[in-house]
């Protein structure tokens, strides 16, 4: 595919509102992250006991928490957190289930074939959450560990969805006259069964990666995910728990971003699905 | 259909065994010797060693996994190491509110999505159709934990209706009940969104092919069609995905447990990880893991028998 019409692809996807505001609200969170690197209002650690529980005004736009920490600072500092857990995870999930999928198809009907789904089957059968919660608990909280926690559950997803995309092209020409001029299964895979499916893989990794911003979320609010002083979303709301009555802003405003968040990663998937299968499509 | 049955509880039977192995394994990793966690920093190594001895602690690992696996299939989930009472009791006491509150929810779900499915799928692209959309990707994006925490905040503190957590007790059944209203809605949204979703593009699919429109040309009315052909078809991948919703339901109740204090098998768990009570964490989650194989089974073999082609893929 040249450029010129990559460029023009792009131009259409941008069009569809789902692409184009889930687009922009994860671009937008990305970006505050990175601010969040250099920058923040308060120092987001920084505990002002006098200033607990300050609704939003103009010093401290959204308020402060139950320690007198600046919520806005946190929720920044936090953003990194849930971002990186979420798309290492992902990534990591993608490199290991994808080679998977792709060697299952390539054999597909032997043992080895066999072997690997059965083992995915083995993961399935966990409700997710509580592979992450048993990992976290078995080897410690914090944040490698929540990565290994939300990409194991996630292998799987990866494995099954390149198996079954990669084994309906097999019998087609294109791989049939590849394997006439000498290719091997790998080159094959690489070559030619790889970027046929990258546009499905790309639809999922964007649902697991919403899916893994929750998770990190739902982990860190039980204490198994990055641990204090470190902000983090989850753990945001339930320190607020407790004072949701007295002070709801500082319930509100991790609920909320959490749930922004979510969406715009979320839309921003469904609109991909139906840029790129007309079929989905409304 | 038999030799199909027979073959999925095989693989059932292969899945629970693994599954067994990887939970038991899994746990041996835990750091931190449950003996000496029990008895303190001050007990001494004696001590410490007598506890572990009548703990089973010292006998090797394949003897101490066959041993555990055993008693499962005897019904004897093992001793709890600090309620010091077999765990199947404190299971059984647990069950009681995790099992209505995973089926409260599930009906939740499914009362709310399938009408919500319905219209939307009946009117597509309308206004409506587009607004159940945009309610369904709002649904999705909710983390369930702070959905409940906002409905304590509304329901429970602001209008007093529900208690903001705790479970009475079955005694008086309204306001056990009662407890499990916020809970089974917070855990019930986010999948009635996903389910109303799956309900829409099912029935999207049968409303286009072509016996439904031989149906229409027969001279069946819209209404007709829709319940006795189109709708019919539909459910059979909405009802896989209730199968899986299942277990969704059964993980997410580990969190909404502890917003709510609810005593279930999600809270036992949990304080199980917390105390080092290791016997609990791997009978409970074996247990969790049960429940959510023989679901899928009961789904697949429920999925053959009202489509025949499956059984042919699968034999």
């Amino acid at each position: 595919m040249s450029v010129s019409v990559r460029f023009r692809q792009a131009g259409s996807w941008l069009r569809s509102p789902n692409v184009a505001i889930g687009g922009a609200i994860t671009v937008a969170f990305v970006a505050i992250a990175l601010v969040s690197l250099v920058w923040t209002p308060y120092a987001a650690e920084a505990q002002n006991i006098p200033a607990r529980l300050r609704p939003p005004d103009a010093v401290h736009w959204l308020g402060t928490d139950g320690l007198g920490r600046d919520i806005l600072s946190m929720l920044m500092v936090g953003a990194r957190t849930s971002i990186a857990v979420a798309f290492v995870a992902v990534s990591i999930a993608a490199l290991i289930g994808v080679p998977i999928g792709l060697w299952a198809a390539s054999r597909q009907g032997t043992l080895l074939d066999e072997v690997l789904m059965r083992a995915n089957d083995l993961v399935f059968a966990f409700p997710a959450l509580l592979i992450a919660i048993l990992i976290t608990a078995v080897f410690g909280p914090g944040a490698i560990n929540a990565i290994i926690a939300v990409g194991i559950y996630t292998v799987p997803v990866f494995a099954r969805l390149t198996r079954a995309g990669a084994i309906a092209l097999w019998p087609r020409e294109f791989i049939l006259a590849a394997r006439v001029s000498g290719k091997g299964a790998v080159r094959i895979s690489l070559e030619h069964i790889l970027p046929n499916i990258l546009n499905t893989l790309v639809v999922q990794a964007t649902i697991q990666f919403a899916l893994g911003i929750l998770a990190e979320a739902a982990l860190a609010y039980v204490g198994l995910g990055v641990q204090p002083p470190m902000p983090s979303w989850g753990k945001m709301l339930a320190d607020s728990q407790m004072l949701v009555s007295v002070a709801p802003h500082a319930a509100l405003a991790p609920g909320i971003t959490i749930f922004l968040m979510v969406l715009g990663v979320n839309l921003l998937g469904d609109g991909l699905r139906d840029a790129l299968d007309p079929r989905t499509g409304s | 259909m038999i030799s199909y049955t027979v073959g999925r509880l095989m693989s059932l039977a292969i899945s629970l065994l693994l599954a067994s192995l990887a939970i038991f394994l899994l746990l041996e990793v835990l750091p931190g010797d449950p003996a000496q966690f029990m008895l303190g920093l001050n007990a001494t190594p004696e001590a410490v060693a007598k506890l572990r001895s009548a703990l089973g602690l010292d006998a090797p690992l394949w003897t101490r996994y066959f041993d555990w696996l055993l008693g499962l299939l005897q019904g004897d989930l093992g001793t709890s190491y600090t309620y010091k009472v077999p765990i199947s009791g404190l299971v059984i006491d647990r069950i009681g509110v995790s099992i209505p509150l995973a089926v409260f929810a599930l009906l939740l779900s499914m009362l709310i999505a399938f009408p919500v499915g319905i219209i939307a799928a009946t009117r597509r692209n309308s206004p409506t159709d587009v607004g159940i959309m945009a309610a369904t990707q709002i649904g999705v994006a909710l983390p369930n934990f702070w959905f409940a925490m906002l409905l304590v905040l509304v329901f429970a503190i602001g209008l007093r209706w529900f208690s903001a957590g705790g479970f009475p007790g079955w005694q008086d059944p309204v306001q056990a009940l009662r407890s499990l209203v916020l809970p089974a809605v917070a855990l019930a949204l986010p999948q009635a969104s996903i389910l109303a979703r799956v309900m829409r593009s099912a029935l999207l699919d049968t409303l286009g092919e072509d016996y439904v429109r031989t149906a229409r040309a027969k001279g069946l009315s819209r209404r007709q069609t829709l319940w006795r052909h189109a709708l019919q078809n539909a459910l059979i991948p909405v009802l896989t995905i209730v199968g899986l919703q299942f277990s969704f339901l059964l993980a997410g109740a580990i969190i909404i447990e502890n917003v709510f204090y609810l005593p279930g098998l999600g809270r036992l768990v949990f304080q199980g990880i917390t105390g080092r009570d290791l016997m609990v964490v791997k009978s409970v989650v074996m247990l969790l893991v049960f429940a959510v194989v023989v679901v899928t089974f009961l789904v697949d073999i429920a999925y053959a028998m009202v489509d025949p082609r499956l059984r042919r893929v699968a034999s």
